[in-house]
């Protein structure tokens, strides 16, 4: 970069007193940030990118210290300098808009008094023209009715409006350097796309320095200039995009890229070399010829089929609440989360469930495993109609094993009490009667081996593994009883990118050596591709369309679909 | 066998981090020791009266001197914890079983027994909760027995609270799905995978509560409830001496008076040691 | 605003169901005596005839169902049954003792207050140092000191050792003459007398017991301020705030301070319900002459039509006192409209 640098952080080391003694959170992290430059900091979690930019912004949680190095604004100490002067410097030269933006904003202001106060502080506004201003900025970011929104408190507007406001905040005083630390995580794919737009544009206009922290390799591949990759808090390696993505340096780089999937990816590419703990699975899971297709096609037998599936909450109506004799009035006010759903599942095929969230895609997913009863609809597996038993009495019946479920939260579906291997017997001793230690030990063995947890780690609790090993307790749980069909509820969506690759090629691994047919549910329609023939797209709980994974991704005729697909953000090295 | 030593040595760390805990515990063992063994370890008799020796100031013979009746306050002091004692844990006990039960149910049911619950422990919380036990105490009749009813009624509610809390938390968490799906039934789930779950809590908020029905139930013998005079208990003896605290004998309502403090003293300390020893993130 | 008209109207039909819970567990409380009330009420000269007399006064001879709309109507007619022990109406006994009651609360409630919360956030913003240290310490001490016997300690420290504290008997010593009745409240009702001895006298009586009841105000209070106080200065919006270089003192005033307020409100609530209770040892220990001395008098003298609108009064009281919290906060509060 042959600009001048307007943030440049030289040599910093950053270190964390914990109750184990000092963590080395940062370790000589040197990067610059150049006038009208976007800077991508891509990491997993836990290396160190949001603590160099809260090192950098003097918002450093107490326990941790810079030990080494610094950090210069246009000049300017940012480690040595007072309080007073960093605080005069936020907001108004640098300023940063954060993740989960609902919560970082005041939760009893109304949004319109948050911009002022920014405003005022930095003598950006008079008292008189503070409100206009403000006004100005909200229509800046494209909210529409500044006026009324002005007012508005931060629960009454959506994730997206939130952001919003957030960035309206941030640039009210017109800075120069902008820190978005992971701006879109836990927002719908569509609006995340919307909203970095945003972001780009108004800083374009502006001239403005942009430091991009993101887990998403795809999205700093199109919004930034230059890339730098963090791994345990060193810099692994910094280059402008096309660079790193054609050629890749350092092999952890090269593990991150394989691992996001893009709209061509195959199932086999994710991991540059194949799991260890599974190498031989691995190299069977490539197959002759091309792509990481499931080799078995899909019979044509029918396992499940599902009708007019309809589910409805009644709103909760706030005038009735407290009073124990009234309940909601029925009908027209219900909320209808699932409308009318129909599709079917053959032996051995995978299905994609897909959609934003709210769309009515999990509750479908409890409905056909039994935990939720549907207001109208029948759910039919291998023939027999299950919705005709209610849920609680369906958990204990032996059609029971044929369904079973792979959980969003590898941490939060083990019980904290119960040690790996008691989870993973569970389901043995309540649905297939296992009794006695000995051979339900032997089950238990056989099934971590089979899903590739080291037979050591069965007497841990979930707080001693990590988020891939949890994941595969839930799977081997989930497969103990053999079940025919088995539902993964966004399976990888808490997992750091190159566990999310691992777990994926294990799971299309099991579904061929046991024939099992998967439903699975996600919002991003290019890990479902990967495992998946047939994709069906959800949308305020109808389905828009259905077809092969190949031809809704490439040829998609619904325009929801069209908005979703494009919103992914992903690279294509090929076309840099 | 692993896990006990495990929670064993963590318990160990937690206390050489927290030395007040350490202490807290340790004046529990005292306490709990001069309950059981109290009247063994007496050095007079708690009820003989001795009027030559009456209103006594502190001496070798009599470290808390002795009161308007020539008993020793040492004596009566030690032989009070046991009822003291007795009387919050038994409500304490009473609350905890009844309010847990109430409280799991409607947090994992939810429908009509959560509305059902919540409505009745709102009732009783509508109530200024002393004043509600007096009006116990007055109807039911004065007696010790009566006394655990009462403050294992106005106890109830928070237990019913934080179990139903604690629950509903949990009733949709993941695991409790998962173990749906292995066949257990409802009854199940709540003893195996949410009970153990919401227990840490649950322990907590007993030994919080534990000096507030100590509190309580002397409060109500102080005004007169409850335990009847002869017989020795921190509240009584308190309101015995009370009428000497102005005229300057301060020892026949201060060392019953610091007996009970010490006792609450050390359940709080115990509740709040335990939070960290449970849950560390909560620390206030 | 009309919204919040609205939402405060509901707040208060929300009471009804806490209101109608009240009235029938003190009519259970009545009905639950030991034994025969009626021979009760009767008293202990009573022969045949007359315990059947006050049987049929009293409604004892009726199903429950009519015993308790009975119950009910007297309720709603102020009629609250007849003391024993002074043989006037229990209500009248009630009204007249309330104010020196109220005086007690409230001012025991307002030192808690003034004292808790600048002690709480103090410590909230200073984590670790001195203030932290006390307030900590004060927390849990507080919690654990039973108020008569900080009474009586108070009592022994200040009047008989330092002598500072008048005797401590009533509401104003024997050689001043209490201020004319307006609301019942001697500094309030000496004040608008313009009497300022009569002032000065009533608050050195005052003091002790205020005091007495403020320390055990004290520690919930503090410790819910210090405990939302951290919870807000570590939250998200805080961050912002701070992100965007905000002035400190409106970080820690319009962003943290306002939405730490709010929990510690909800808690005044419950720690009213404990000062209520405490209020009963207070007067005790003080010979204060308000409604909690009145029904302890009541409960020795098994003078149950007293103690149970005793119960009553203080329970409909607290009622009050929780609405007035609730439509502060529905006030305060934009998001309880959701809540609810």
């Amino acid at each position: 970069m042959t600009a001048h640098p307007i943030l440049s952080v030289d040599g910093l080391s950053v270190d964390f007193r914990t109750r184990n003694g000092t963590v080395k959170a940062l370790d000589a992290v040197s990067l610059s940030v150049a006038k009208g430059e976007v800077l991508g900091i891509v990491g997993e979690s836990g290396s160190g990118k949001s603590v160099t930019a809260y090192t950098v912004i003097g918002l450093l949680d107490t326990a941790g210290k810079p030990v080494a190095g610094s950090a210069s604004y246009d000049g300017m100490d940012l480690l040595g300098a007072r309080e007073r002067d960093l605080s005069d410097l936020r907001g108004r030269e640098i300023s940063m808009i954060f993740q989960n933006p609902r919560a970082a904003l005041n939760p009893i202001r109304p949004v319109g008094k948050q911009i002022e106060d920014v405003l005022l502080r930095h003598n950006q506004a008079t008292r008189q023209d503070a409100r206009q201003k403000a006004i100005g900025m909200l229509e800046k970011v494209k909210i529409l009715e500044p006026e009324q929104r002005y007012w508005s408190y931060p629960f009454e507007l959506s994730g997206g409006m939130c952001q919003r406001v957030m960035i309206a905040i941030a640039l009210a005083c017109n800075p120069r350097l902008l820190i978005a630390d992971e701006p879109t995580t836990g927002l719908d794919v569509t609006t995340q796309k919307a909203t970095m737009n945003l972001i780009r544009d108004l800083t374009r206009a502006r001239g403005m320095a942009v430091v991009l922290i993101t887990h998403d390799l795809g999205m700093a591949a199109a919004y930034c200039d230059r890339i730098v990759v963090m791994q345990k808090g060193k810099i692994v390696e910094a280059a402008p995009v096309a660079e790193l993505f054609k050629r890749p340096q350092h092999p952890y780089t090269k593990k991150l890229i394989a691992a996001s999937p893009g709209p061509d990816s195959q199932l086999y590419e994710l991991t540059a070399m194949p799991d260890e703990l599974q190498s031989t699975a691995g190299a069977a899971a490539r197959p002759n010829g091309q792509g990481g297709k499931p080799a078995t096609p899909a019979s044509n037998e029918v396992l499940l089929e599902v009708k007019g599936l309809v589910k409805t909450y009644p709103r909760r109506n706030g005038a009735a609440a407290g009073w124990p004799w009234s309940k909601a009035r029925k009908g027209a006010d219900d909320f209808i989360a699932v409308d009318g759903i129909s599709f079917s599942l053959g032996h051995g095929e995978s299905l994609g469930l897909v959609g934003e969230s709210g769309c009515g895609k999990s509750t479908t997913s409890s409905i056909v495993t039994r935990l939720l009863d549907p207001t109208a609809g029948q759910v039919i597996l291998a023939g027999e109609d299950i919705t005709v038993h209610k849920a609680a009495r369906f958990a204990r019946m032996p059609q029971r094993t044929r369904i079973q479920m792979v959980f969003q939260d590898p941490t939060e579906s083990l019980n904290p009490r119960f040690s790996a291997a008691d989870s993973i017997a569970d389901p043995l001793k309540r649905l297939k009667g296992m009794k006695g230690a000995k051979p339900i030990a032997a089950k238990v063995a056989e099934l971590a081996d089979m899903v590739g947890l080291p037979q050591h780690l069965l007497t841990r609790f979930p707080h001693q593994l990590s988020g891939g090993q949890k994941a595969r307790v839930g799977i081997a749980r989930a497969i103990a009883v053999e079940p025919l069909l088995l539902v993964l509820d966004e399976p990888t969506s808490a997992l750091d990118v190159s566990v999310q690759a691992v777990v994926l090629q294990l799971l299309d691994r099991l579904k061929r050596e046991l024939g099992m047919s998967y439903i699975f549910v996600s919002h991003d329609l290019n890990v479902v591709r990967l495992l998946c023939e047939r994709v069906i797209v959800m949308n305020k709980g109808r389905i828009v369309e259905s077809g092969t994974a190949e031809a809704v991704l490439k040829n998609p005729q619904d325009p929801y679909t069209r908005r979703l697909i494009a919103a992914i953000p992903h690279f294509e090295p090929a076309k840099m | 066998m692993t896990v006990m030593t495990l929670s064993l040595r963590h318990f160990g760390y937690v206390m050489g981090e927290n030395p007040v805990t350490a202490g807290a515990f340790a004046l529990f063992a005292i306490i709990v020791l001069l309950a059981l063994f109290g009247p063994w370890l007496a050095p007079y008799d708690p009820l003989a009266t001795n009027a030559v020796n009456a209103l006594q100031p502190p001496s070798l013979a009599h470290p808390f001197g002795t009161d308007h009746l020539g008993r020793d306050v040492l004596s009566r002091v030690i032989v009070a914890t046991r009822l003291d004692l007795g009387i919050a844990v038994s409500a304490v006990a009473l609350s905890f079983f009844i309010g847990s039960a109430l409280g799991c149910a409607a947090g994992f049911w939810g429908g009509w027994t959560d509305r059902v619950v919540g409505r009745v422990t709102d009732t009783i919380m509508a109530f200024p909760l002393f004043v509600l036990a007096m009006g116990v105490v007055a109807a039911l009749g004065n007696s010790v027995e009566n006394i655990i009813y009462a403050t294992a009624v106005i106890n109830l509610p928070f237990y019913a609270r934080v179990a139903r809390s604690e629950t509903s938390l949990r009733r949709n968490a993941g695991f409790v799905q998962a173990a749906r799906l292995c066949g257990n039934s409802d009854l199940r789930i709540l003893a195996t995978q949410i009970f153990p779950n919401i227990l840490p809590p649950m322990m907590v908020q007993i030994s919080l509560n534990m000096g507030w029905a100590i509190l309580n139930a002397a409060g109500l013998s102080f005004i007169g409830l409850g335990v009847r005079p002869p017989d020795a208990e921190w509240g009584i003896m308190v309101a015995e001496g009370a009428t000497y605290v102005i005229s300057g004998e301060w020892w026949l309502a201060l060392f019953p008076g610091g007996a009970l403090m010490l006792a609450v003293f050390c359940f709080n300390l115990l509740g709040d040691g335990l939070r960290d020893l449970v849950d560390p993130l909560r620390r206030t | 605003m009309r919204t919040k008209t609205i939402q405060i109207g509901q707040r208060l039909l929300q009471a009804l169901p806490s209101v109608l819970g009240i009235v029938i567990i003190s009519f259970v409380l009545t009905r639950a005596l030991p034994g025969d009330p009626a021979v009760y009420f009767a008293g202990m000269m009573a022969d045949e005839q007359s315990i059947a007399e006050v049987r049929k006064a009293l409604g004892l001879d009726r199903s429950w169902i009519e015993q308790f709309f009975i119950y009910t109507g007297n309720l709603l007619s102020g009629n609250l049954g007849m003391s024993l022990s002074t043989g006037r109406p229990v209500l009248v006994e009630l009204l007249t003792r309330l104010p020196a009651s109220l005086e007690l609360t409230f001012a025991g409630l307002g030192l808690a207050i003034l004292v808790a919360v600048p002690l709480g956030v103090l410590a909230a913003t200073r984590p670790g140092s001195w203030i932290d240290h006390l307030c900590r310490l004060l927390v849990t001490a507080g919690v654990s000191l039973p108020t008569f016997f900080t009474g009586l300690f108070l009592m022994y420290l200040f009047y008989y050792l330092l002598g500072w504290a008048p005797s401590p008997l009533g509401r104003i010593d024997f050689l001043s003459i209490p201020p004319p009745h307006v609301s019942g409240l001697f500094l309030v009702d000496s004040l608008l007398d313009g009497d300022l001895e009569t002032f000065w006298a009533s608050l050195k009586q005052l003091i002790l017991p205020a005091a007495t009841l403020g320390l055990f105000a004290l520690a919930p209070i503090a410790r819910m301020t210090r405990a939302a106080m951290l919870n807000a200065l570590s939250s998200d919006y805080v961050r912002t705030a701070r992100a965007n270089g905000l002035a400190r003192s409106t970080v820690l005033g319009t962003y943290a301070f306002r939405n730490a307020a709010l929990p510690v409100l909800t808690t005044l609530g419950m720690v009213f319900s404990f000062l209520l209770g405490a209020n009963v040892l207070v007067e005790k220990v003080f010979s204060w002459p308000g409604i909690g001395s009145f029904a302890i008098e009541a409960l020795v003298a098994s003078d149950y039509a007293a103690v149970q609108g005793f119960v009553l009064a203080m329970a409909l009281l607290f009622v009050v006192v929780n609405l007035t919290i609730d439509v502060l906060l529905t006030v305060i509060d934009p998001r309880v409209a959701l809540e609810a």
